[in-house]
C-alpha cells in the first residue's frame, strides 16, 4: 500500500515508550506513589491498543457482519460496565439500565448516521462501523456515568426534601424532577464544554488523525462535525434514558422512595 | 330512629414489618376513630418511626394491611392519602428560597391544583405566634429550629389534612417553640371535630396534654 504518512515501527514505539520516563522520573522525586499504577497503565494501554490492531485487521478483511455486530456488542457491553464501575452508589438494576442504554443510544444513532448521513456500505462496513460506534461509546460511557453516580447522591442528599414532598400529596415525578434534571444535564456537561472549545483550545484527535494520514483538512473537519453531533445525540438519549429508567428504579408505582437499595459501593 | 354511621378513619390490621430479618413489630392492630388523639410510646428501636412511615405509605408493610376510611391504602390514590393523612417529622426540609416560596411550592403540585394560597389564614396565624408577614419573606436559611418547624405546619397544614402522624415534632426546641407547635396542632384540631393524630414524642407530659389514648409498642 502507498501510504501517505510516516510509518511507526518498533523502535519508534520503544522511544515514545521512554516519554514515560518523565513521569516516572517526577513520581519518584515527588513521592506521587504512582509509579507502578504508571507502569501498569503504559503496559494495558500497549498491549490493548496493540491486540486491538491486530483484530481489526482481521476484522477488516474479513467484512463478516456477524463478527463486526459481535465486535460491536463486546465493545458497547464492556462501556455499559464500565459506566457503573466509578459510581459511588449502586442500586440492583444498575448494570441493566446503563448497558441497555449504552447499546441502545450508540446503535442508533450509529445506525441513523451511518446510514442516513455518511451512507457507507454495506451498513456493517467495519471501517467506518467500528470507529464510528467507538467514539459514541467513549463518550456516552462519560454521559452516562457522571448522571447515575449525580442521580443516586441527591436522592441521597436530598432524600429529605423528596420524602416531605411525597408526603404532601406529590407524585415521585413531581417530587423528583429536579434531580433527573440535574443529572441529566451534569451527563451532558463533558461534551458540551467540548463542543465550545472544539478547534480553539483542542483539535479533537479523529480530526488530528485524518490529517496526520494524509487527508485534506477541509474533510476531516467535517467529518469532525457530523461525529460531534452524533456524539452528543448520543449521549443525550443515554443520559436522559439511564436516569429515567433509574428514576422508575427508585421510586415505586406507590410512590415510595426505594432509599434502602441504594448502597455504597465497597472501595470507597 | 336515629342511624349512628360509625366509620373508622385509620386501620391497621395485623400489621407486622421486619427490617432484614427481624421483625420490629407484628400482629399491630389499631383503630383510630375520627377526632381522636393517639400517643404512641415505647423504647428507642420499638419502630415507632417506622409505623408512622408505614401509615404515611411511605414503606410497606411486610404483612397484614392499613385502611383508610374503609379502602386498603395499597390500591387508593397514593399522593390524595397522603394529602390527608399528613406526616411530619423532627426535622423539616425545605428548598432554598423564602417562606412563601416554600409554602407556595406545595401548592403547585397536581393534587392540589384547586387550592389557592390563603395568605388570611397563614397572616393570622403568624399573628398568632407573635410572628408579622415579614417572616414570609426570610430565606430558610436564616430560620431557626423552631421556626423552620412553624413553617414545616404552616406548609402542612394549608392543604387541610384530616389526620396528623407526627414523629417527635418538638423534640429540639426550646419550651417556647414547643408551645407556638402545640398551639398550631390545637387550632388545627379545634377547627374540624373529625382531626385527628398520632403523636409520637419523648415528653410524657406532652402526650398527657395532647392525646388521650395511647399505643405503647416494643412489649414483645
Amino acid at each position: 500500500m502507498d501510504s501517505a504518512y510516516i510509518q511507526i515501527g518498533n523502535l519508534e514505539l520503544a522511544l515514545a515508550a521512554l516519554l514515560m520516563l518523565i513521569n516516572l522520573g517526577l513520581s519518584a522525586w515527588l513521592r506521587l506513589g504512582l509509579g507502578r499504577q504508571l507502569v501498569l497503565a503504559s503496559v494495558r494501554m500497549s498491549v490493548q491498543l496493540l491486540l486491538v490492531g491486530l483484530v481489526l485487521e482481521w476484522i477488516f478483511a474479513l467484512r463478516n457482519p456477524w463478527v463486526v455486530l459481535l465486535l460491536a456488542m463486546i465493545m458497547g457491553t464492556t462501556a455499559g460496565i464500565a459506566a457503573v464501575g466509578r459510581t459511588g452508589r449502586r442500586f440492583p438494576g444498575i448494570y441493566r439500565n446503563s448497558l441497555l442504554n449504552v447499546l441502545f443510544a450508540s446503535f442508533l444513532v450509529t445506525g441513523l448516521a451511518g446510514q442516513g448521513i455518511i451512507r457507507f456500505q454495506p451498513w456493517y462496513d467495519p471501517q467506518y462501523f467500528i470507529p464510528l460506534l467507538g467514539m459514541l461509546l467513549g463518550n456516552a460511557l462519560t454521559g452516562i456515568s457522571l448522571a447515575l453516580d449525580r442521580f443516586m447522591e441527591n436522592l441521597v442528599s436530598r432524600r429529605a426534601f423528596i420524602e416531605s414532598m411525597l408526603c404532601l400529596g406529590a407524585t415521585r415525578w413531581e417530587a423528583a424532577h429536579r434531580e433527573v434534571k440535574d443529572a441529566v444535564r451534569t451527563g451532558m456537561i463533558p461534551i458540551i464544554n467540548a463542543m465550545m472549545v472544539m478547534g480553539v483550545v483542542s483539535l479533537p484527535g479523529m480530526m488530528t488523525g485524518q490529517i496526520l494520514a494524509g487527508a485534506d483538512p477541509a474533510d476531516a473537519v467535517r467529518y469532525q462535525i457530523v461525529i460531534v453531533f452524533m456524539i452528543a445525540a448520543s449521549t443525550a438519549l443515554g443520559t436522559l434514558g439511564v436516569v429515567m429508567m433509574s428514576f422508575f428504579s427508585m421510586f415505586s408505582s406507590r410512590h415510595r422512595l426505594l432509599s434502602t437499595q441504594l448502597l455504597r459501593t465497597q472501595s470507597e | 330512629m336515629v342511624v349512628i354511621v360509625c366509620y373508622r378513619m385509620l386501620s391497621v390490621e395485623k400489621a407486622g414489618r421486619k427490617v432484614d430479618t427481624q421483625w420490629v413489630w407484628r400482629g399491630l392492630s389499631l383503630r383510630v376513630s375520627p377526632g381522636e388523639a393517639w400517643a404512641v410510646s415505647g423504647p428507642s428501636g420499638s419502630g415507632k418511626t417506622l409505623l408512622l412511615r408505614c401509615l404515611a405509605a411511605l414503606d410497606p408493610l411486610d404483612e397484614g394491611r392499613i385502611l383508610f376510611e374503609g379502602r386498603d391504602t395499597e390500591t387508593i390514590n397514593v399522593p390524595a392519602y397522603r394529602a390527608r393523612v399528613l406526616y411530619l417529622h423532627q426535622q423539616p426540609a425545605f428548598f432554598e428560597g423564602t417562606v412563601e416560596e416554600n409554602l407556595r411550592a406545595v401548592l403547585a403540585l397536581a393534587q392540589h391544583s384547586t387550592r389557592e394560597f390563603d395568605e388570611k389564614w397563614i397572616s393570622g396565624t403568624l399573628d398568632r405566634l407573635g410572628k408579622s408577614v415579614d417572616f414570609l419573606q426570610r430565606p430558610i436559611s436564616a430560620l431557626s429550629g423552631g421556626e423552620a418547624q412553624i413553617v414545616a405546619f404552616l406548609r402542612g397544614l394549608q392543604i387541610s389534612p384530616t389526620m396528623l402522624l407526627l414523629d417527635e415534632p418538638t423534640a429540639a426546641l426550646d419550651p417556647e417553640a414547643v408551645g407556638h407547635i402545640e398551639s398550631l396542632i390545637e387550632a388545627w384540631r379545634a377547627a374540624d371535630p373529625g382531626h385527628s393524630l398520632l403523636w409520637v414524642s419523648h415528653d410524657q407530659g406532652q402526650l398527657e396534654r395532647m392525646t388521650s389514648r395511647r399505643l405503647v409498642l416494643g412489649k414483645g
